[in-house]
């Protein structure tokens, strides 16, 4: 099967799904669209980032949630970046490529929530628990 | 082919997902590759949990605070985040068959990835110059995996970058080419959303005593 046909990503996705990674067929008067979303993204990006580093930082907060509120500002950012720079989209040419996401992301809770959980419960059975690792 | 050609006959009809046919090679490949970078980032949640396991397993050695130089991760951060910003541009110069934007945009990818990885590697070797080894303690141990492999990741990312600027010397923009570069892209943005993890999970969260 030739492939040089297959060369406009807009006319592939009119019957298929994206590639994942491909930018959203846009109209050809707004070539400059693909520059402003990756620009957006990498505005939030940075604010994200920023706003991390301060909170990791600052004493005006309250010292337990400091975790919790970094763990957020990660997630957020990874959002940023799923959307704007990798373009995935709750769109119907993109189904599949969420379905993969949302398996990988099933898994990667599993592994590192299971791990957590069991050598959590392990140390707390070990008979001196102030024994450091070794 | 039949699906595009007849599409083009009667465009008036839409056809059917059934009648469409396989999907393009760009297509197929790519999603591939998807499937292959989750698959990636489940080893790296992997490393992550053992991490998580062993981070208080210091054996009477220095912990993360003591060692981690937030700076450094700082700078580095704006060098990988930058260079996903150059890398989408690279994305874009390539779907419009631009060459000089798209090896100016390739050089500033490398340059901010080797960038990333000479501050990299200078950490690992203040740390390891002040006696905080891989094989000092369990958390030592778990944090050099961890940042090393993606470290790593960034090396061979790195070495396919330059493979393909020549081949887009060679053989300009084919399918083939395109595709290898949409590969990259996906690649390259994975790894800095592992690296969000790294400088939030590891650093950031290690500082703190």
């Amino acid at each position: 099967m030739s492939e040089v046909q297959y060369g406009d990503p807009a006319q592939m996705n009119a019957l298929h799904d994206r590639a994942p990674g491909d930018q959203p067929a846009a109209p050809e008067e707004e070539k400059s669209s693909g520059v402003l979303i990756f620009t957006i993204g990498l505005f939030l990006a940075v604010i994200l980032t920023a706003t991390s580093f301060w909170v990791a930082n600052t004493t005006l907060l309250w010292g337990p949630g400091i975790a919790l509120g970094l763990a957020v500002l990660a997630i957020a950012q990874m959002g940023v970046h799923l959307v704007f720079f990798l373009h995935i989209t709750t769109g119907p040419d993109n189904t599949n490529n969420v379905l993969a996401l949302a398996f990988g992301i099933l898994i990667v809770f599993l592994v590192v929530a299971g791990s957590l959980w069991i050598m959590g419960d392990l140390s707390n059975m070990m008979p001196s628990m102030s024994m450091p690792v070794r | 082919m039949n699906a595009i050609a007849s599409d083009a006959l009667r465009p008036e009809l839409p056809l059917a997902v059934s009648e469409a046919g396989p999907a393009p090679k760009r297509i197929v490949v790519t999603y591939g590759f998807w499937v292959f970078i989750l698959s990636d980032i489940v080893m790296f949640a992997a490393l992550f949990a053992t991490y998580a396991v062993l981070v208080h397993a210091t054996a009477g050695g220095a912990a993360g605070s003591q060692l981690f130089n937030q700076v450094s991760v700082a700078v580095e951060t704006g060098c990988l985040l930058l260079s996903s910003y150059t890398c989408g541009l690279m994305s874009l110069a390539i779907n419009a068959k631009r060459h000089v934007a798209t090896y100016a945009a390739a050089i500033a990818t490398f340059v901010l990835g080797a960038a990333f990885l000479g501050l990299e590697i200078h950490e690992f070797a203040d740390m390891i110059a002040r006696g905080a080894t891989p094989q000092s303690s369990a958390f030592l141990s778990a944090f050099f995996t961890l940042v090393g492999c993606h470290g790593l990741h960034v090396t061979v990312g790195l070495i396919w970058l330059a493979v393909m600027m020549a081949q887009v010397a060679a053989h300009d923009f084919t399918a083939a080419v395109t595709r290898r570069l949409l590969c990259f892209a996906l690649f390259w943005h994975a790894l800095d959303i592992i690296w969000i993890c790294l400088f939030t999970f590891v650093y950031l969260m290690g500082v703190r005593p």
